[in-house]
């Protein structure tokens, strides 16, 4: 194994002789030796590159993938066009073979992207300050909450809508309940929003933070202004998840509708789906709360010459120096994400994210009104961007065994998370790779 | 000094800010024509839930685009660029296969909900790399969840937390040494727990004695890391564990710098309970200028039900997803972690193999030690002993012309060299932390201390060059005290 | 030279007696650097002697507030919010942190005088 190990044996001889020691081996001489493993690991042996190629794309011919099959799964995780020009950034390798900015005068490349990232997650969501990105929404939703009780200190409640992705739900709870506060779901209305009486009837001077998506888990869009009074009045803080970021390139943003945090998923702003993860997850406040968001920031300054560039900045919030009482114990983010996430912004910019909107808007309209066509309705009656769940005439599970047949992955079984509807229910996920053929196979399947 | 090969001698691009290029009917994208009945916006959807245009908003062409991230990535350094000694980042190359490994459509266009059956080479890939990890580490299961170190650190504190509530007491405090990381104490934190610190004694380690007085039934555990971030191995790791368990606390160890024994000793074998592995460190996956990275979480037998959901497990039908964990702590993160950082470290392992990932190991610790010995003498050494991947100087000596580590720092990029880790860990005052990784051979090593030496001398016969360093970056250095007093931390248009 | 009617905190802090001002000792300010950001109490806010009260932040170190005697918080530095520097040029004149009714009078006598803090100043300089 010598590609990535560049020492010779003449290296390491005399490397030795400089130390003044024996062998490689005295060099371990303070691990007690009954503690040193003395065999090999059992591990397979290694491959050379050629045959390593082979095992994985072995390995990869194994799965369903969105490069020959056409996705109508959403819930999260959205199968959208990634521009060439993504990649070829992102394998600079300046960019991705870089540590953390810690030394500025080495980093302004990244310095500045975070930037960028910042002032552009802040004109999508319409907030006044972003930190430099989250690992993904779920923890982006957990640190919120968090934040929401560093900021008011006599509440410890949070509630949280049902509509809320049901993994942001799950991870958000964990992290309440190791710090001790509390967490309090409210349900949903026939129109597939928040429970507006449920929340009012829940919300008191204990509650330090309302968490709404929109559009929410079920693609509806919830009316966050009015959600954003209920919880003002209450003293209590809103707090905004998306999961589905194109969404803003047409919808009302948050920072116009009185959201004090917003979060979100960036994995649709050319990131792969890639099982899940790296995706990234940015985090947006009210500029009074910026001293109380966890995570990295960018910040502009000069250098000793007058000449503008980039630091990261107020870095006392963070556990390097806080250490215990940091407001996260975050120490990264999901810088390479966000590079292609600000790459996708840039390319994209102000046409094209509204007209990459309208045109998921419009398949997704198109699906609604094919089903309808054929008798079927969206399960809720409130407005949705690119997804919906609509009740199908049998089980979800074998309607996409059928799909499957014609190269189409189908929607997610909604009973996985919500109980309460039968095996029928599915949300369906419609982008701009759902052709016109692709919906109207979609169509007739569930109905034959 | 004449004979040190400087690795820059500038071209600087000037680059503005990406809003500086916009121009309004600027394009740099192209979709698809719609093939579906075209239906007016505000007929799909209410008027009040739309927006204007996103108030300035880039307008770029593709070019524009491509010259502009180009040209900042110019004024990036990288393991890619040259030496990149940053102590306890374990800054390794990044194998160029693994990267495209990791863009196989089979893998970057696969949905985390299309099942298992659609799913079985991820899994695979999954549910092996738990296992080598597991064998790499001597731990009983593994968990690739967690999306980094720090977020390793909360899944394992909060395994142990589950532990302890399930014996019906979760504990309150954490004994945590003051050498540990920054991100320990936050952590116990984050886990509910408050940090107790202890001091290292004079040998630069964790001593049992101190362990034992503080131990008791209300102590959850000790967050340990091994080698320490002094690059010393914790000589009684395996005594403090005996000391931990014997009044019911668990043993966590900070894998951080797993590469200085991976291959040679395993912490499962030495009493450790809990464990975290980065990913982004020890098995080359790139950095990214700060993340994604992965920090999977080793734990021996007994505390494999608290493991998160989903784990990756196998039966008769093949890998499956498996959400059936009573026991477990939930969901840490959504979905299952970063699966395109974990096919990096599955092809750096396969890579290898056992052979390799010795060889890897031991030339890092060659590498640290030889430095060790050939500035000895130039700079400050707190701790003289046989280090570990990682040695840790001092600016003492240069201090008396009143040159200091971060003067040291600024004045290495000159020579072109990326600084090594300033400042930490805090129990030296001003540290010069030096990790050289296995990726460097002597030639390389050995400018970069020709150039450490010869800033020491400069330290002597003229601070004030080093002092005023760096003179040949872009930019000098940076006023972080007016970044940090009036912040701004976006562009906006009347700037 | 500290002021001689002023009473110390071991922790650093100043109190005036006379008027009940509130702020960080000359040394406490050197040893931080450059001061970036105060993190302040609210107005009308009861602290005891002791307690925490804000913080006070350069670049790389932030550092806690702790009431030298038990108080309601009567007015906060304003000036500190757009010019914290304020602090590292007159830490004991226009750099006061917050003003406080004092309500126990007889807790300044825990505290020590200019001399007693200047020689315990001295005693932790010969420490490091």
């Amino acid at each position: 194994m010598r590609r990535y190990i560049p020492n010779t044996d003449a290296d390491r001889e005399a490397m030795l002789k400089e130390i003044g020691a024996s062998s490689v081996e005295a060099l371990f001489a303070d691990i007690p030796s009954d503690e040193l493993l003395g065999r090999p690991l059992g591990l397979p042996a290694s491959l050379s590159e050629p045959d390593l190629v082979a095992l994985m794309k072995q390995l990869a011919a194994q799965n369903a993938s969105a490069d020959d099959l056409t996705y109508l799964l959403g819930a999260g995780c959205y199968s959208h066009y990634i521009p060439s020009v993504i990649d070829h950034v992102l394998t600079r390798s300046e960019f991705y073979t870089a540590y953390t900015p810690y030394q500025p005068e080495l980093s302004q490349g990244t310095l500045q992207v975070m930037f960028e990232f910042q002032t552009m997650i802040c004109q999508l969501t319409g907030m006044d300050v972003t930190n430099a990105s989250m690992y993904d929404c779920s923890t982006a939703v957990a640190e919120a909450a968090m934040m929401a009780g560093r900021i008011l200190r006599k509440r410890s409640k949070i509630l949280i809508c049902r509509t809320a992705h049901p993994e942001y739900r799950a991870v958000t709870k964990g992290y309440l309940a190791r710090i001790g506060m509390d967490y309090e779901e409210v349900g949903f209305d026939t129109d597939g929003r928040i429970d507006r009486a449920e929340l009012a009837g829940k919300l008191d001077d204990s509650v330090a933070g309302v968490i709404v998506q929109s559009p929410n888990f079920f693609g509806v869009i919830e009316e966050i202004a009015i959600v954003a009074d209920a919880a003002h009045e209450a003293g209590a803080l809103l707090i905004d998840a998306i999961s589905e970021p194109l969404s803003l390139g047409i919808l009302k943003p948050p920072g116009e509708q009185g959201a004090d945090i917003v979060v979100g998923q960036a994995q649709s702003l050319g990131i792969p789906m890639s099982f899940g993860g790296p995706h990234l997850g940015f985090f947006a406040c009210r500029q009074k709360f910026m001293r109380q968001m966890p995570g990295r920031l960018s910040g502009r300054t000069v250098d000793h010459d007058g000449r503008p560039g980039f630091v990261m900045t107020l870095a006392t919030r963070e556990q390097h120096i806080r250490r215990a009482r940091a407001t996260s114990n975050i120490c990264t983010n999901h810088q390479l994400c966000a590079l292609a996430a600000a790459v996708y912004m840039t390319l994209m910019g102000k046409e094209g994210m509204r007209e990459l909107a309208s045109l998921n808007l419009l398949k997704a309209d198109y699906a609604k009104k094919q089903l309808a066509q054929r008798g079927m309705q969206p399960l809720f009656t409130g407005p949705t961007f690119n997804e919906f769940p609509v009740g199908l005439p049998r089980p979800a599970a074998s309607v996409n065994e059928a799909l499957l047949e014609k190269k189409i992955v189908g929607g997610l079984p909604l009973n996985r998370f919500y109980p309460e509807f039968d095996e029928k229910a599915m949300l369906v996920c419609f982008t701009e790779f759902s052709s016109a053929e692709a919906i109207d196979t979609f169509c007739e399947e569930v109905t034959r | 000094m004449a004979n040190i090969r400087k690795e820059m001698e500038g071209l600087v691009l000037e680059e503005k800010l990406i809003f500086d290029r916009s121009r309004p009917g600027k394009k740099a994208y192209s979709l698809p024509k719609s093939d579906v009945p075209e239906t007016p916006l505000n007929e799909m959807l209410p008027e009040g839930l739309l927006r204007d245009t996103i108030q300035d908003f880039p307008e770029v062409s593709e070019v524009d685009a491509v010259r502009h991230f180009t040209r900042l990535s110019t004024w990036n350094y990288g393991v890619d660029s040259g030496f990149y000694p940053l102590g306890s980042c374990t800054m390794k190359y990044n194998p160029k296969v693994n990267e495209n490994m990791s863009r196989l459509p089979g893998f970057a266009q696969t949905h985390p909900y299309q099942g298992d059956d659609l799913s079985q080479g991820v899994l695979r890939l999954m549910f092996e790399l738990s296992e080598y990890l597991g064998e790499i580490g001597g731990m009983h299961s593994v968990t690739l969840a967690p999306a980094a170190g720090a977020h390793g650190e909360l899944t394992g504190m909060s395994i142990i937390r589950a532990h302890h509530e399930r014996a019906g007491n979760p504990r309150s405090k954490v004994i945590v040494p003051d050498s540990a990381h920054g991100t320990n104490p936050a952590t116990t934190a984050t886990a509910g727990y408050a940090p107790i610190e202890i001091k290292s004694n004079e040998r630069g380690c964790t001593d049992p004695r101190a362990v034992e007085a503080l131990m008791d039934e209300q102590v959850a555990g000790i967050m340990l890391t091994n080698p320490n971030t002094l690059g010393l191995f914790e000589e009684n790791i395996v005594e403090i564990a005996r000391i931990v368990h014997s009044k019911g606390g668990l043993v966590y160890c900070d894998g951080a710098n797993l590469n200085a024994v991976m291959g040679v000793a395993r912490f499962g074998d030495l009493g450790v309970d809990v464990m975290h592995f980065n990913l982004h460190k020890t098995f080359a996956t790139p950095h990214g200028g700060g993340g994604p990275g992965a920090g999977p979480v080793g734990v021996v037998e007994k505390l494999a039900p608290f493991l998160p959901i989903p784990t990756v497990e196998k039966n008769d039908n093949g890998y499956y997803l498996n959400y059936d964990r009573p026991l477990s702590i939930g969901q840490i993160i959504g979905f299952a972690g970063n699966f395109g950082v974990m096919i990096k470290a599955y092809c750096w392992i396969r890579s290898l193999g056992p052979d390799g990932i010795a060889a890897a190991t031991k030339n890092a610790v060659l590498n640290a030690n030889y430095i060790l010995a050939r500035l000895k003498g130039h700079y400050h050494l707190p701790f003289d002993r046989v280090c570990k991947h990682e040695c840790v100087f001092s600016d003492a000596y240069q201090l008396k012309h009143g040159v200091t580590t971060m003067d040291i720092a600024k004045r290495l990029m000159d020579y072109g060299m990326h600084p090594p880790t300033n400042y930490f860990p805090l129990i030296v005052k001003d540290a010069i932390m030096i990790e050289p990784t296995e990726s460097e051979d002597k030639a390389s090593i050995d400018n970069y201390i020709d150039a450490m030496i010869a800033i020491a001398n400069e330290a002597q016969a003229d601070p004030d060059l080093v002092k005023s360093a760096p003179h040949k970056t872009k930019l000098s250095r940076l006023d972080e005290v007016q970044a940090a007093r009036k912040p701004v931390l976006r562009w906006k248009k009347e700037d | 030279m500290v002021p001689e009617s002023f009473k110390y905190a071991k922790s650093h802090e100043w109190i005036d007696p006379a008027t009940g001002k509130i702020g960080i000792s000359d040394t406490a300010q050197d040893q931080l650097g450059d001061m970036v950001f105060v993190e302040f109490p609210e107005v009308g806010e009861e602290f005891s002697k002791g307690d925490r009260f804000g913080s006070v932040e350069s670049v790389k170190a932030v550092s806690d507030c702790y009431l030298p005697v038990s108080g309601k918080i009567k007015m906060i530095n304003d000036d500190l919010l757009a010019a914290p520097e304020i602090i590292n040029h007159e830490p004991f004149e226009n750099g006061w942190l917050v003003q406080i009714d004092i309500k126990d009078p007889a807790e300044l006598d825990g505290l020590m005088d200019a001399a007693a803090y200047e020689k315990f100043v001295a005693e932790e300089a010969a420490k490091h």
